[in-house]
C-alpha cells in the first residue's frame, strides 16, 4: 500500500479511538458503559499494531498484544464482576447533563488540537496528526472523570485516561519502552484489584458507591 | 438546453415515484409485523382521492391556511429539483447550492407551522412548537454534517461535493464518516420517522408532524402529504449522492443515464429495507429525549469537522 493510505488508515484509527471516549461519556448504563470500555481496549490495540505495522516498530505488536488481553478482556471482565456481585447494574448517575458532557467535550477537542499544533509541527512521524486527538481522549477521560458521581464510573474514567495515555505514547513516540508499558500494565492490574477492594469498603462502610459520602467529616 | 430537460425528468421522477416508495416502506415494515399491508399503489389511490374529495374548512381559517399546502408542496418540489439524482451537472443544481436547499425545507417547514397555528386549535399550536423547537436543533445539526462535506471539497454546491467523493483514487476520510452519521440522525429526525416521530398514527400525543395538519383535509392535504414523501425521498437521496454517488451520470448520455437510474433505485431499495428494519427494531423515544438524540447529532458534525482539520488537512 501507498504511505498516503497508510497514514490515512492511522487517521481511521485515531477518529474511532475519539469515537468511543465520547460513547463512554454519553452512556447511562452501567453495563454499556463496561462494553464501550472493553471496546476501547480492543481499538486501542488495534491502533498500536496498525501504527506497529505503518512505522515498521515491531515492539508495539507486543504492547498491542498486551492492550488486548489487558485491557480488552482482563480489566472490563474484573469490572463487570465487581458490578455483578454489588448488585449495581441501574443507571450512571453523572454530576452535570450528558449533553452539556458532550458539548464540553467538544470543546477540549478544540483546545486539545490548538495546544498541540506546535508539537505537530516538530515531529516527523507517520502518527503526528493524532497526537491532537491523543490528547483529547486523556482530556475526555478526565472529564469523565470529574463528572461522575459513583466511585466505579470514577475508575472506569481513571482506566479510559490510562488507555489514552498509552495511545498518545503511541502516537507522539511510537510507544514507551516496552519495559515501562509491561511495568505500568501490571500496575494497572494491581489499582483495578484495589479498586475492587475498595469498592467493597465503601460499599461496606456507607451502604452505597456515592463518593459524595466520602465528603461528611463526621 | 438537453440539460435542463434532464433536470425536469429528474424532478418529475422524483416527485413521481415518492408515493410508491413510502407505500414501499409501509409495506415491508408490515411485512416484518407479520401483517399483510397496504399494495404499493395505494400511496397514489389515496391521493387521487384526497384531490378528489371537497376540502373541509374552518370558519374562521384564513387565507393563508388556503395558501400554506401550495408554498409547502412548491418548496419541497423545488428542493427535489435541485437536488442531482441521476445525473450530477444539471443546471438547477449549479444555480442553487446545498443551502438554499436546505433553505427551502426551512421555509416550507415554517408554512406548515403558521398554518398549524392559524385555525387555533391546541394540537395544532402543540404540534408547530414542537416542530419549532426541534427545528432549531435539526437545522444547525444538518448545515454543520454538510458543511464538513463541503470543506473537504471546497465548495457547497453539491455538483462539487459529488465530483470530490466521486475522484479516483481512494482516499480514507474519518471526517465523513462523522459527517454521513450525523446526517442519518437528522434524516430520521426530519422525516419524521421512528424513535422521533411515528409516521403511521394520528392518536398519539407525542406526535409532532401529524398534529400540525390535523385540520387540514381533501387537496390541501393529498399536496401536504404528497410533499412529505418527497421529502423523505429526497433526504434518503441526499444521504446516497453525496457519500455513495458511485454510479451516477457525469455525461448525459442515454446508456449512462439509465446505468445511473437503476443504481439510484438499487440503493434506494437498499436504504429503505434498513430504514424498515431499523423502524421495526426501535421504538419510539421519549419527545423530552428528542434534544439529547439531536444534540448527539450535532456534536457527531462537530467531531467531523474537528478531525477533519485534526487528521486530514495535513495529510
Amino acid at each position: 500500500m501507498q504511505p498516503a493510505l497508510l497514514q490515512q488508515w492511522v487517521a481511521v484509527a485515531a477518529a474511532m479511538m475519539l469515537l468511543v471516549v465520547f460513547a463512554l461519556l454519553a452512556q447511562r448504563h452501567m453495563r454499556a458503559l463496561l462494553r464501550w470500555f472493553a471496546l476501547q481496549g480492543v481499538v486501542l490495540a488495534l491502533t498500536s499494531a496498525l501504527v506497529a505495522f505503518v512505522a515498521n516498530v515491531p515492539e508495539l505488536y507486543i504492547s498491542a498484544l498486551l492492550a488486548l488481553i489487558l485491557k480488552g478482556f482482563l480489566l472490563p471482565w474484573m469490572l463487570w464482576r465487581i458490578v455483578i456481585n454489588l448488585g449495581m447494574h441501574r443507571e450512571v448517575e453523572p454530576l452535570v447533563n450528558v449533553s452539556v458532557t458532550l458539548l464540553i467535550g467538544a470543546a477540549l477537542v478544540l483546545f486539545s488540537f490548538y495546544v498541540s499544533l506546535p508539537i505537530e509541527k516538530l515531529s516527523q512521524l507517520v502518527t503526528r496528526n493524532t497526537i491532537a486527538i491523543a490528547l483529547a481522549c486523556v482530556l475526555l477521560s478526565m472529564l469523565m472523570m470529574i463528572t461522575r458521581r459513583k466511585a466505579i464510573t470514577q475508575v472506569v474514567g481513571f482506566l479510559a485516561m490510562e488507555n489514552s495515555l498509552f495511545f498518545t505514547a503511541t502516537s507522539a513516540t511510537y510507544g514507551m519502552p516496552l519495559l515501562v508499558e509491561i511495568g505500568v500494565a501490571f500496575d494497572v492490574l494491581i489499582a483495578a484489584l484495589i479498586f475492587g477492594l475498595f469498592f467493597f469498603q465503601i460499599r461496606k462502610t456507607f451502604d452505597s458507591l456515592d463518593i459524595e459520602h466520602l465528603e461528611d467529616k463526621h | 438546453m438537453s440539460l435542463w430537460i434532464w433536470n425536469l425528468i429528474e424532478a418529475l421522477l422524483i416527485i413521481g415515484i415518492a408515493p410508491l416508495m413510502t407505500a414501499f416502506v409501509k409495506k415491508l415494515k408490515a411485512r416484518l409485523q407479520n401483517r399483510q399491508g397496504p399494495p404499493l399503489l395505494q400511496g397514489y389511490r389515496n391521493l387521487i382521492k384526497l384531490f378528489a374529495r371537497q376540502p373541509v374548512l374552518a370558519s374562521q381559517a384564513s387565507w393563508l391556511f388556503r395558501a400554506a399546502p401550495y408554498v409547502i408542496f412548491a418548496a419541497t418540489a423545488l428542493a427535489a429539483a435541485i437536488m442531482p439524482v441521476i445525473l450530477v451537472d444539471t443546471p438547477l443544481t449549479a444555480a442553487a447550492d446545498i443551502i438554499a436547499l436546505v433553505a427551502l425545507l426551512a421555509l416550507a417547514r415554517f408554512f406548515t407551522a403558521l398554518a398549524a397555528m392559524d385555525v387555533g386549535t391546541a394540537f395544532g399550536g402543540m404540534g408547530a412548537s414542537r416542530e419549532m423547537t426541534f427545528a432549531a436543533l435539526t437545522e444547525p445539526a444538518m448545515l454543520m454534517s454538510i458543511f464538513v462535506l463541503s470543506m473537504v471539497a471546497q465548495s457547497t454546491n453539491i455538483t462539487a461535493m459529488i465530483d470530490m467523493v466521486l475522484t479516483p483514487e481512494l482516499t480514507l476520510r474519518p471526517s465523513l464518516a462523522f459527517a454521513l452519521a450525523a446526517l442519518v440522525l437528522v434524516t430520521i429526525a426530519e422525516t419524521g420517522r421512528i424513535p422521533v416521530d411515528n409516521p403511521a398514527t394520528h392518536l398519539e400525543l407525542t406526535m409532532v408532524h401529524e398534529a400540525m395538519i390535523l385540520e387540514y383535509s381533501g387537496r390541501y392535504l393529498a399536496l401536504i402529504e404528497w410533499a412529505n414523501q418527497i421529502k423523505l425521498l429526497l433526504f434518503a437521496t441526499l444521504i446516497l449522492n453525496l457519500f455513495f454517488p458511485w454510479g451516477i451520470a457525469i455525461y448525459p448520455y442515454t446508456t449512462a443515464i439509465l446505468i445511473a437510474a437503476v443504481a439510484w433505485l438499487g440503493k434506494l431499495l437498499v436504504l429503505f429495507v434498513l430504514l424498515a428494519l431499523f423502524e421495526t427494531w426501535m421504538a419510539k423515544m421519549r419527545i423530552f429525549r428528542v434534544p439529547e438524540y439531536l444534540g448527539l447529532a450535532f456534536l457527531l458534525a462537530i467531531l467531523g469537522m474537528l478531525t477533519h482539520y485534526i487528521l486530514e488537512v495535513g495529510v
